[in-house]
């Protein structure tokens, strides 16, 4: 009886520090909380008039029927496989100023995952039948359709993301000692499982005839090379904002070591992007219309042909910034270079890879595709609610990470918190 | 020598005899046999067809043209029948070529032989062979009603969709096309 | 231990009800009766007679009330040893676009605000045929046919090996015996996953509540087929299955007033479409993709 009061007790604590560490905070974390709730309210609202009329409310038609919500479903699931790019090194080689910091960068991932699946619900059409996906109770379709086996994949990840790193906090929290043989046998396992999410994520488009500018054979290791530049680019600008704001300690060393192993996946992002330009314009064949389309219009459409010129550039400029040590290595041009692969692979994967796969039609119909207000709207606010869910996480766990906010057996008096 | 005079005659008469039997009707004074040689035999199927088309008031022929003369020249009608063009082989055919010249009510095949107007099929189908045959088959001009269970296939008449004086079908004005993708939003 | 249990579970527990709570606001707001009647429906092939008797009940109910007109809802199963073909002559296509129309008025799609036309007919090039690249859709000359052109309607191709059916996540749409690909409306989720992978601009989704003229309503429908649909889900030719499978043609056929559409049972040596294939020069679109289409296109003059 006296334990199950004082488990009470502690859970209650636990909650009550939660809400006290997430409400308290400085100027700029209320503004940056208060932004993002707003964002979140003005997307939702949209999402509901979405809801109500239909789809016919975003600027989606039958000849491009994947629009500006799986554009970023399929940047944010390169992004969510990307968190692995940290855990390797850890994990495998032993590096320790990364290791502290896996923790933050698998709920990194997990918010990334959550903000994609938020982008596919926003996409269905029928979001109140999603339970006839589930196996059992519903009737998935596996293993013949890829989006059933994305499903799986990627809440399993989503799983495995939170199962990780909370339960690494609760040990900190604890001040224990993890369970080697429980934990290290899921980390290495979230490995194969990042990679696993991705080339899922690629199959579902490459598996389709019907589209000639998807169903290329390099389409698996594009997104993969793609993914480990754009998602260790946010992480490292993260873990600054981390850095500048909290006390814990991220050496630029571990920063310095990420961006070495992303020069490699930008390198190879670029050469596989050599790789299908040249079959496809030397081979010549009517299928590059939709390369065409991209990269110079078609019949007058030309939409996406500056985007596409301003990401290829930015590709190029980060890949030089990341090349050369004497700029990777130098805290203002390597935060440039994040952004610009950031942005340059955002437009690659996302609207520079669906929308293509669209235009010309099968039937060979242009129809321009550009998000309208609404979908941009609904967009802005699920990533605001990964940014938030992510803040608010943070806001949890770097303190008991950094051993501030732990089991009330371990609280010392402690001076006023250091927490800025 | 007789004998090989005599040997020659019957060979060559036999070989004669067979080529006759063995060849397809071969029509060279225009008046093939009705009876079908062993190797092509053709039935003369019988299809159940609505009612020909005919203009108001035109049908029995006869009731004007039992009584009149016969003018079998070749030339334009004046008097009757002015809004008929006929575009369809002028230059090789006239009316008299299918409409037969004493019985009006009848067309006339090329052997002479004389059918009802609710079997012009055969008629069309003398020059339009190929096209008759997949008519009978069923593939040949539009499908209606049921192809399947409740009885057989029911067929048109040439005529019902083509003029026979004038048969080339003229353009026509088409439906609208779709609306434009960019142009669709829902009903208010 | 409990205590990490706990506090670990309380994480996730919370975690978890935001999220349901988050999301089944939109989910609750864009219930109407109807769709929380539909909600807990299984899939269709898992009904029993008896199931399927009620649920026709239900929705002939429903359709009453909501368009004043009493539906016949049939769930008319594929007959015996048949496999539908279908034969397009395209030296006789005259690109009227009758079809387009008589499609639409006998399986009740949407006439405007959507629009949603099942089938499409395009103009071609003559010397480049299935150049679909320089296909033009939206033609609209004052008479038809224009010389320098040929017409090729398209619509739902039914194939044998459908990749819209391998696609779909959630089996809302499959392959009957009688080889129509078909669509539970009720089932469907409205990923459009199958739109990306039909290769021949078969499928169509609703984008908004389908609007037809409630003087226009065909009452004799299927479940599979014509019978009313709701937004958000995705729709497609069904070869007029509330007609085949009763032995009548399908309304495209019988609104072609040229006689370029054919239609028949491939297993019925007899049937017409076999006739055109044994006899006539067919092929059918994208055959390199391997889908096997039903289909079956052909030239005569």
């Amino acid at each position: 009886m006296g334990k199950l009061v004082n488990t009470a007790k502690e859970t209650w604590r636990f909650y009550r520090k939660t809400l006290a560490l997430v409400f308290t905070g400085s100027k700029e974390y209320y503004l940056w909380c208060i932004l993002l709730l707003c964002i979140m309210l003005i997307g939702f609202l949209s999402y509901l008039k979405q809801a109500q009329v239909g789809l016919i409310t975003t600027n989606m038609r039958d000849q491009v029927a994947w629009g500006l919500y799986i554009a970023n479903f399929t940047y944010l699931v390169g992004v969510a496989a990307a968190a692995v790019l940290l855990v390797i090194p850890a994990y495998i080689y032993h590096f320790g100023p990364i290791k502290e910091i896996v923790v933050l960068g698998e709920l990194f991932a997990a918010s990334s995952i959550t903000m994609a699946l938020l982008f596919v619900f926003a996409d269905l059409g029928r979001l109140d039948r999603f339970w006839h996906m589930f196996p059992g109770i519903g009737s998935m379709n596996f293993p013949d359709s890829l989006l059933a086996w994305d499903v799986l994949f990627l809440n399993g990840y989503l799983v495995l993301n939170l199962i990780i790193p909370i339960y690494l906090l609760v040990k900190m929290y604890y001040g224990k000692e993890p369970n080697k043989k429980f934990i290290v046998p899921l980390i290495l396992m979230s490995i194969p499982w990042a990679v696993g999410i991705h080339t899922v994520t690629a199959f579902l488009y490459n598996g389709l005839p019907a589209r000639p500018f998807w169903n290329a054979s390099i389409l698996a290791p594009r997104f993969l090379a793609s993914a480990f530049c754009s998602g260790p680019a946010i992480i490292i600008i993260i873990f600054q904002i981390i850095r500048e704001y909290t006390f814990v300690k991220i050496e630029d060393r571990a920063l310095f070591k990420v961006a070495e192993l992303m020069a490699y996946a930008m390198f190879l992002n670029l050469f596989l992007l050599l790789a299908e330009l040249f079959k496809e314009l030397y081979s010549n064949t009517v299928h590059i219309a939709s390369v065409r389309y991209l990269y110079e219009g078609l019949h007058g459409n030309y939409a996406l042909v500056p985007w596409i010129w301003v990401g290829l550039i930015l590709n190029l400029v980060a890949f030089a910034i990341f090349l050369f040590p004497g700029t990777r290595q130098r805290l203002s041009t390597l935060n440039l270079g994040c952004v610009s692969i950031i942005a340059g692979v955002w437009i690659e994967k996302g609207p520079g890879f669906v929308i293509p796969g669209f235009v010309p039609d099968v039937l060979g119909e242009i129809y321009e595709y550009i998000p309208n207000l609404r979908e941009l709207l609904i967009s802005f606010g699920i990533w605001a609610t990964g940014f938030l869910m992510f803040t608010l996480l943070m806001k949890v766990a770097i303190p008991i990470a950094s051993g501030e906010f732990s089991h009330s057996k371990y609280e010392t008096e402690k001076p006023a918190p250091k927490t800025k | 020598m007789m004998q090989r005079i005599l040997i020659a005659i019957v060979l060559s008469l036999s070989l004669m005899l067979a080529g006759n039997l063995s060849a397809a009707p071969a029509p060279k004074t225009g008046k093939p046999s009705s009876a079908a040689p062993a190797a092509a035999k053709e039935t003369r199927e019988e299809f159940s067809v609505p009612l020909p088309p005919f203009s108001e008031g035109m049908f029995p022929c006869s009731s004007c043209h039992a009584s009149m003369e016969v003018n079998t020249k070749k030339r334009e009608l004046k008097d009757a029948h002015t809004e008929i063009r006929l575009h369809h082989a002028e230059t090789m055919r006239w009316c008299l070529d299918c409409h037969d010249v004493k019985n009006r009510d009848k067309l006339r095949l090329y052997n002479g032989e004389l059918i009802d107007f609710t079997k012009s099929y055969f008629l069309c189908g003398e020059c339009h062979g190929n096209i008759f045959r997949d008519w009978k088959a069923g593939i040949h001009g539009k499908r209606q009603g049921y192809f399947y269970g409740s009885g057989k296939r029911t067929y048109l008449l040439c005529v019902h969709c083509h003029d026979s004086h004038v048969p080339k079908f003229k353009p026509i004005k088409p439906e609208p096309p779709p609306i434009r993708p960019k142009e669709t939003k829902h009903a208010k | 231990m409990p205590n990490k249990r706990y506090s670990r579970r309380e994480f996730l527990r919370t975690l978890s009800a935001a999220t349901v709570a988050g999301l089944s606001i939109p989910v609750l707001s864009s219930c109407s009766k109807e769709q929380r009647e539909d909600f807990l429906q299984k899939h269709f092939l898992e009904f029993s007679d008896e199931e399927k008797r009620n649920l026709i009940a239900r929705l002939e109910e429903r359709y009453l009330q909501k368009h004043k007109k009493k539906f016949t809802v049939s769930t008319q199963e594929a007959l015996p040893n048949t496999l539908w073909g279908y034969g397009l002559d395209l030296s006789r296509c005259i690109g009227c676009r009758r079809c387009v129309y008589a499609c639409v008025e006998e399986n009740n799609c949407s006439r405007e605000n959507p629009q949603s036309q099942w089938i499409r007919v395009i103009q071609l090039k003559k010397g480049s045929l299935i150049n679909l690249e320089e296909s033009e859709h939206y033609y609209n000359p004052p008479l038809v046919p224009e010389k320098e052109f040929l017409y090729m309607p398209v619509q739902c191709q039914h194939c044998e090996n459908p990749p819209c059916v391998k696609v779909c996540p959630v089996h809302a749409t499959w392959k009957e015996p009688d080889g129509l690909v078909v669509v539970d409306y009720n089932w469907c989720i409205g990923c459009r996953y199958c739109i990306a992978a039909c290769p021949y601009r078969g499928r169509l989704f609703n984008w908004a509540d389908p609007n037809v003229p409630p003087d226009k309503w065909n009452t004799s429908v299927h479940y599979l087929g014509n019978r009313p649909r709701m937004r958000n889900v995705v729709d497609k030719c069904t070869f007029c299955i509330q007609r085949v499978r009763m032995g009548r043609y399908p309304a495209c056929v019988e609104a072609c007033p040229t006689g370029t559409r054919k239609f028949g049972n491939l297993l019925d040596p007899e049937s017409e479409i076999r006739y055109i294939i044994d006899r006539k020069r067919t092929f059918r679109l994208k055959e390199d993709l391997n889908t096997e289409p039903k289909f079956y296109y052909f030239f005569e003059a």
